[in-house]
């Protein structure tokens, strides 16, 4: 039994805020998502998205205390949602942080360009501050090269 | 994150084989800085061909490299990054500081 039909399938993930697990985050929802058959490009998008979110929350969320993030995968026919959550401070100006080259870190050798690189990389990003004080950052990649991936399958 | 390197022609080439992400660039940059101090060349090419992944936290290193360099009068350039490496690059502009070169 199904609620929603459009959901083929789902997974959370729940990590501590290491570094050490960002390359683990990254590669667990790209093994996942790989369920959709996407590209090998379309798959670098989403790991180095990942990447970026869940690094800004081990960097940012929990100043000079542990923590975790809650990843959820969620993939519908063509589409993976992926859903970054963690409970810690929250981002002060939403807008600002979005700019390329802003960083709260500047002596840090930051970039600041982790949101750009989300949106250029997935086909939609949303990032709020959560009512539990933390962030929620939501991706979403469409996933158009199905029949690719299927064919060249088929082809082995 | 492994890091090669050899000095030829007077040209310093070093290799990038691994992941540069949050957990791997302080140990990158520090290793980085090591084998661009202690060579007298003026010129650096990062060979990225090696390298499995690099997110936004792979500016933040280059950056601070080039910046350290800058006034020694080293000039640092990239070779064979990867199409998603590339794309980063386009998106901040780090050509301009550090040109590609094939």
């Amino acid at each position: 039994m199904t609620i929603n039909n459009n959901i083929l399938n789902k997974m959370e993930l729940k990590i501590k805020a290491l570094s050490i697990n960002e390359s683990f985050a990254r590669a667990s929802v790209s093994g996942f998502c790989l369920q959709l058959n996407p590209s090998l490009d379309e798959l670098t998008d989403i790991k180095t998205a990942v990447s970026e979110a869940v690094t800004n929350s081990i960097v940012h969320a929990y100043p000079n205390k542990e923590g975790e993030i809650l990843i959820t995968v969620t993939l519908s026919k063509d589409t993976a949602t992926i859903e970054i959550v963690d409970w810690g401070i929250g981002i002060k100006n939403l807008e600002e942080a979005k700019k390329p080259f802003f960083t709260t870190k500047p002596g840090d050798e930051r970039s600041g360009m982790g949101f750009t690189v989300m949106e250029s990389f997935m086909d939609n990003v949303e990032v709020s501050n959560t009512n539990e004080g933390g962030v929620k950052v939501t991706l979403t990649k469409i996933i158009r090269d199905q029949t690719n991936a299927k064919k060249q399958a088929e082809n082995f | 994150m492994e890091i090669k390197y050899r000095n030829y022609n007077n040209i310093l080439y070093v290799m990038l084989d691994g992941e540069l992400d949050e957990h791997t660039a302080k140990f990158t940059s520090k290793k980085l800085d090591e084998i661009f101090f202690s060579t007298i060349s003026k010129q650096i090419i990062i060979d990225l061909s090696q390298m499995k992944f690099m997110d936004s936290t792979g500016i933040g290193v280059l950056i601070g490299r080039y910046k350290k360099m800058k006034d020694r009068g080293v000039s640092i350039f990239i070779s064979n990054p990867s199409y998603h490496a590339e794309k980063i690059f386009k998106l901040t502009g780090l050509y301009e500081i550090m040109p590609k070169i094939s």
